[in-house]
């Protein structure tokens, strides 16, 4: 193991934050300078997270450990020793995590250079968007519970601040209080219940709760908090109603952002119910909670969908409905964690897979209908028209992204979804059939979508567009070469990434849990 | 005069109080790693001078004393600093306190156990992390106040 | 002196407070208030956590002997919960006078444009 891969899980949250604080200053030189700094620190965290992955998954499913301030301890203790500093814990769910948010980081900062580029306030919007990653990868690497909230405070701040960054945009001022308002009450709910969970225990990190927690009605009460708070941040349905508005008004690269930063939530939400709560709780039950809100989620938010007639909206509410498709897969998995049927790590897989899938089309498809927007120079579905004529390319990514996003084979969405609705019909087959449905609801959203932007005759707001330049244009072609790469050679992802994510969740709780204590 | 300044009284008060403030802020972020407080708290303070300036004689008796610009160099430069401590103990881990205990100028001194009467030059990289913090936070929290301060005054003359 | 459980008590009614204000009230920066409220409560409840009855503050500067010292973690997860609802006030307050900006009102009921 080298030295960078030693460091690699604090550089990723380490190098994305100095580059935050950095750009301010740098910007004054020029900005050119300043984009060389970041096209650097992305390069570097997209470079760190594929050899954090590479190590992770290659060490069996033993997760690694990083203590700040080290010296002190070597993992795993023994002897019933105690950690006291502040743990990076990374296992292949976590990894897996740094992937993701790695590709959008690396396609976000290159796409927002153009995109941003006759635009003032770069220096702050890519301080924001550097500190919004730097959150991202905290929340996802963190193996202390105090930590983790701190992380997601600071994806909240930096996120409300991107939404309503456009600060001459109305609905962008009334979306950035909203978000904030609903950002903050969930971390309160979060901190509420890592407080009681420090009463209880006397301890913060992950790995040491785990072990000790009783679940005693305290436990209850701080596992409810918990659930409550994290599926309000990641978008999940009753409490979904500043999802749309924070995809839809952030300026077009940073909904991509926070798309990914709704799937950290997640990710932290997985973590609390399989790594901590897992032998304290009847999973049945709590599996199927997560079932009823994927479906709840689904359901509204491919309705919702269905009646926009504002395409960032639009595209905002099938991202909501695309949270549900993880949270059902991975309900499936854990309502039979106690069982442990084949096809509970399937479902886990599909569940899994679909995150990474989901942040590349949903990525692509806010890449594209900024674009769209800019051109057009409305949101308005009903006043574009013909723009297919010039944006040839523009209008080619939208459509991959689209049908990919809605489950059409060959693309990766398709690979994920059937995943899902594969374990779900084993599970129950009308989760299956409404999840089928909603996809093919969400397939004619799009189609409607594409047909009235793209296709009709030329008209007056169509004839002086074209296609971005080639800084806008890479990124989006890199995202589709995810898209379609992901959606040809499914087996091959599903075997090496994704599998060791979803066994580390569904499996990996004795060995999470060893990694700090020891055995 | 303009005429969002307060009373006399008030002025005054201020200028007798606000170096004093200042003062007592810096004594905090000074004393961060003996006494209760620490960057954060003694920036606060600080902040809190400036605050009360900016009530006593209101936005335009400031001008051009407090430069927005100045005070987010200023800030970004304890940010950088802060960070840039942490990476110096990179040879062992993030955060590795370098000096603690080193017997070198830089707080190197060795700490005794037990109540003591507080040794000013130990604590190796905390002292210096404390500064970072509150010259971060002093000209952070300033610079919140000045900008909403003059965003809703702007708001009741237009 | 033994203050019992009344902290616990006071924490649980600001958070119920604020939560009442979060909910049914109309204006933008009550609000804020309520957030506020919750977050203080938050605070008050980590803070007695750490309490032990008769402790003194972990510092050794000028420490009596031999005395028992209340929990420095509890502090420190306070203040950084401090630290970051300053951030978070400050932002809502901002995103607060924007909306007043454009929509020229604070009324929940009259900011209504995304809907739907």
């Amino acid at each position: 193991m080298t030295a960078l891969t030693l460091h690699a899980p604090i550089l990723l949250v380490a190098l994305p934050l100095l580059g935050a604080f950095a750009t301010p200053l740098v910007g004054k030189l020029g900005k050119g300078a300043r984009n060389t700094l970041i096209g650097l620190i992305v390069l570097a965290v997209a470079g760190l997270a594929a050899m954090l992955a590479i190590d992770v998954f290659g060490s069996g499913g033993i997760p690694t450990v990083y203590e700040l301030g080290g010296g002190t301890f070597t993992f795993p203790l023994s002897g019933g020793q105690v950690p006291v500093r502040i743990l990076f814990e990374v296992d292949g769910m976590s990894a897996f995590m740094g992937l993701i948010t790695a590709l959008i980081a690396l396609t976000g900062a290159f796409f927002s250079f153009s995109y941003w580029k006759e635009r003032s306030g770069g220096n702050l919007y890519f301080s924001l968007f550097l500190m919004l990653i730097a959150g991202v990868f905290g929340m996802v690497l963190t193996g202390d519970m105090f930590n983790f909230f701190v992380f997601l405070e600071i994806t909240s701040i930096a996120a409300a601040s991107m939404v309503g960054f456009r600060v001459w945009l109305k609905q962008s001022q009334e979306a950035g209080f909203k978000v904030m308002a609903m950002y903050t009450l969930s971390g309160l709910f979060v901190l509420l219940a890592i407080g009681l969970l420090y009463g209880q225990y006397g301890h913060l990190n992950i790995a040491v709760l785990a072990r000790s927690i009783q679940g005693s009605l305290t436990d209850m009460v701080a596992l409810g908090l918990l659930l409550t708070g994290l599926a309000m941040k990641a978008g999940a349905v009753p409490m979904h109603m500043w999802a749309p508005d924070a995809y839809g008004e952030s300026p077009a690269p940073m909904s991509a952002v926070l798309v990914v930063n709704s799937q950290a939530s997640l990710y932290g939400l997985f973590r609390i119910l399989f790594t901590l709560f897992g032998a304290s709780i009847s999973t049945g039950t709590v599996g199927w909670i997560l079932i009823v809100l994927a479906l709840l989620t689904i359901f509204v938010g491919v309705t919702m969908a269905l009646i926009q007639s504002d395409l960032k909206r639009l595209v905002a509410f099938g991202a909501v409905s695309q949270i549900g498709y993880m949270l059902l897969g991975v309900g499936v998995g854990m309502a039979v964690i106690a069982t442990r049927p084949e096809y509970g790590l399937v479902a886990m897989q599909g569940g899994i897979f679909h995150m990474i899938n989901d942040a590349a089309c949903v990525g692509l498809l806010f890449f594209a209908s900024g674009v769209v927007i800019r051109a057009a120079g409305t949101r308005d579905l009903n006043q574009m028209g013909g723009l297919g004529h010039r944006m040839k390319w523009t209008s080619i990514f939208f459509a991959i992204g689209a049908v990919a996003l809605a489950g059409v084979p060959p693309f990766n969405g398709f690979a994920s979804k059937f995943l899902i609705y594969e374990a779900a019909f084993k599970l129950n087959p009308f989760l299956a059939v409404l999840a089928v449905l909603s996809s093919i609801m969400l397939l004619a959203v799009f189609v409607k979508a594409f047909q009235a932007a793209f296709l009709g005759p030329r008209s007056n707001t169509s004839a002086h567009v074209s296609d971005p330049s080639l800084g806008m244009m890479l990124p989006m072609a890199a995202l589709v070469l995810v898209v379609i790469v992901f959606g040809l050679f499914p087996g091959f992802f599903v075997d090496h990434i994704v599998t060791p994510a979803a066994k580390a969740l569904w499996l990996g709780r004795d060995a999470y849990i060893n990694a700090v204590l020891g055995g | 005069m303009n005429n969002n300044s307060m009373s006399v009284i008030v002025r005054t008060v201020t200028r007798f109080m606000y170096g004093l403030i200042i003062l007592f802020g810096f004594y905090v972020i000074m004393h961060g790693h003996l006494t209760p407080g620490g960057g954060f708290q003694g920036g606060a303070v600080v902040a809190s001078a400036f605050a009360l300036l900016l009530v006593a004689f209101g936005s335009a008796g400031l001008k051009g004393q407090l430069n927005l610009h100045w005070l987010q160099s200023i800030e970004e430069f304890g940010a950088l600093a802060f960070l840039g401590l942490a990476f110096l103990g990179i040879g062992t881990a993030f955060f590795y306190n370098l000096f603690a205990n080193s017997g070198g100028f830089l707080f190197g001194a060795s700490v005794p156990t037990g109540s003591n009467a507080g040794v000013l030059t130990a604590g190796g990289l905390v002292p210096l992390m404390n500064w970072a913090v509150g010259l971060k936070v002093m000209t952070g929290i300033a610079a919140v106040v000045i900008v909403m301060l003059v965003g809703s005054h702007k708001e009741e003359t237009e | 002196m033994n203050i019992g459980n009344l902290p616990f008590i006071v924490a649980a009614l600001l958070v119920v407070l604020g939560l009442y204000t979060f909910l049914f009230k109309r204006n933008l920066i009550k609000l804020v208030i309520g957030i506020t409220l919750i977050e203080t409560g938050v605070n008050l409840f980590l803070v007695t956590l750490g309490y032990r009855t008769g402790g003194i503050s972990p510092i050794y500067t000028f420490a009596p002997e031999a005395q028992q010292m209340v929990l420095p973690t509890p502090q420190a997860l306070t203040l950084t919960s401090i630290v970051i609802g300053l951030a978070t006030t400050a932002l809502l307050l901002s995103f607060a006078v924007f909306v007043h900006r454009h929509y020229g009102t604070l009324d929940v009921r009259k900011v209504k444009e995304l809907k739907g």
